[in-house]
């Protein structure tokens, strides 16, 4: 394929989607406007299983089955990533490097943070079906919080804090309990990922039935996922030398 | 409310405009970890926290921690091959 004819086919499929865009931005409801047909049926949706967070309502519940993908395409790639990143024929593995200079503030900033990130996160993760947030959220948050050690401290220090095969397999338990949450929806009859538990009371933490339940999972698995991933890079970075 | 909207809306594409101008792509991680942060106000602004929070974890921590650990990993690398 020369120039010119890439050319022409970048023309045309830029040509096709600009068309079909401008179609598409025509017949959307005005920016801020009060007319919101989702909205109307999503919230009615929520507060008819007593959730007062619609966000997580909606990607706990109501589609639950695209979260469920999304988290699989998450693991997908944390596995790729760690496959292509595992150390190579002419890598070996060598000890990491102890602290190199730190400020002193780095230093505070990081250890009296620790435990407040991690605290956060898993606030984030629990009441997700109460205040914005989830499982996603909360699991990036206490995933990148617990990088803190490596910023503050060292990346043995790190190494200590993060028993990797733990991660590992809090991952597989994660998205292993959201599987075998939509196979309790299938078995009661209600359908795949379907909110089958009592919802509650209104505002409880526990409420909302299986919304709950699925975000903390996803906490799990997300939260793991992110460790792993890190320490795939990390240990590639500090912990593996070339001996070519 | 409009006006903080359009605020935010003319300083993320100042940032993403400033993230594509950096040249060198261990200066392109910080660059777009502010980027990031400023998409997440505007989230924010837009009434939209649970993406704010996802975004500001996401794209303003992790991102630019990855780019920069693999910008270093290919560093050495080629460094290995030059030597």
């Amino acid at each position: 394929m020369n120039r010119t004819s890439r050319i022409a086919v970048f023309v045309l499929g830029a040509a096709t989607i600009a068309v079909l865009f401008g179609f598409a931005i025509a017949r959307m409801p005005a920016f801020g406007a009060a007319v919101h047909p989702y909205r109307d049926a999503a919230v009615a949706a929520a507060l008819a299983r007593q959730a007062p967070n619609v966000v997580t309502s909606i990607n706990f519940d109501q589609r639950g089955l695209d979260t469920f993908g999304e988290e699989t395409i998450l693991l997908a790639s944390v596995i790729g990533a760690v496959t292509l990143l595992r150390p190579a024929d002419d890598e070996r593995r060598r000890r990491p490097p102890d602290a190199g200079r730190t400020l002193n503030a780095t230093r505070l900033a990081g250890y009296v943070l620790l435990p407040v990130t991690l605290i956060v996160g898993a606030d984030v993760v629990v009441h997700g079906h109460l205040t914005p947030g989830g499982g996603f959220q909360g699991g990036v948050v206490l995933a990148s919080g617990l990088h803190l050690l490596y910023l503050a401290g060292s990346y043995p220090a790190l190494r200590r804090l993060r028993p990797l095969n733990w991660y590992e397999y809090g991952e597989s338990v994660g998205m292993g309990a959201v599987v075998a949450l939509g196979i309790a929806g299938l078995v009661s009859g209600a359908g795949f990922l379907a909110n089958v538990l009592p919802t509650g009371r209104f505002g409880d933490l526990v409420s909302a039935g299986t919304v709950p339940l699925f975000s903390v999972a996803i906490g799990i698995e997300v939260a793991s996922g992110v460790v792993v991933l890190l320490a795939a890079f990390l240990e590639q970075d500090l912990a593996t030398r070339s001996s070519a | 409310m409009t006006i903080l909207v359009l605020i935010m809306l003319g300083l993320v594409a100042v940032g993403g405009t400033v993230v594509a101008l950096t040249d060198r792509p261990e200066r392109q991680a910080v660059t777009l970890a502010v980027y990031g942060l400023l998409l997440s106000i505007l989230f924010l602004v837009l009434a939209a926290p649970d993406v704010a929070l996802s975004q500001v974890a996401i794209g303003s921590a992790v991102v630019p921690l990855m780019i920069l650990l693999a910008w270093r990993t290919v560093r050495k690398a080629t460094a290995g091959k030059r030597r």
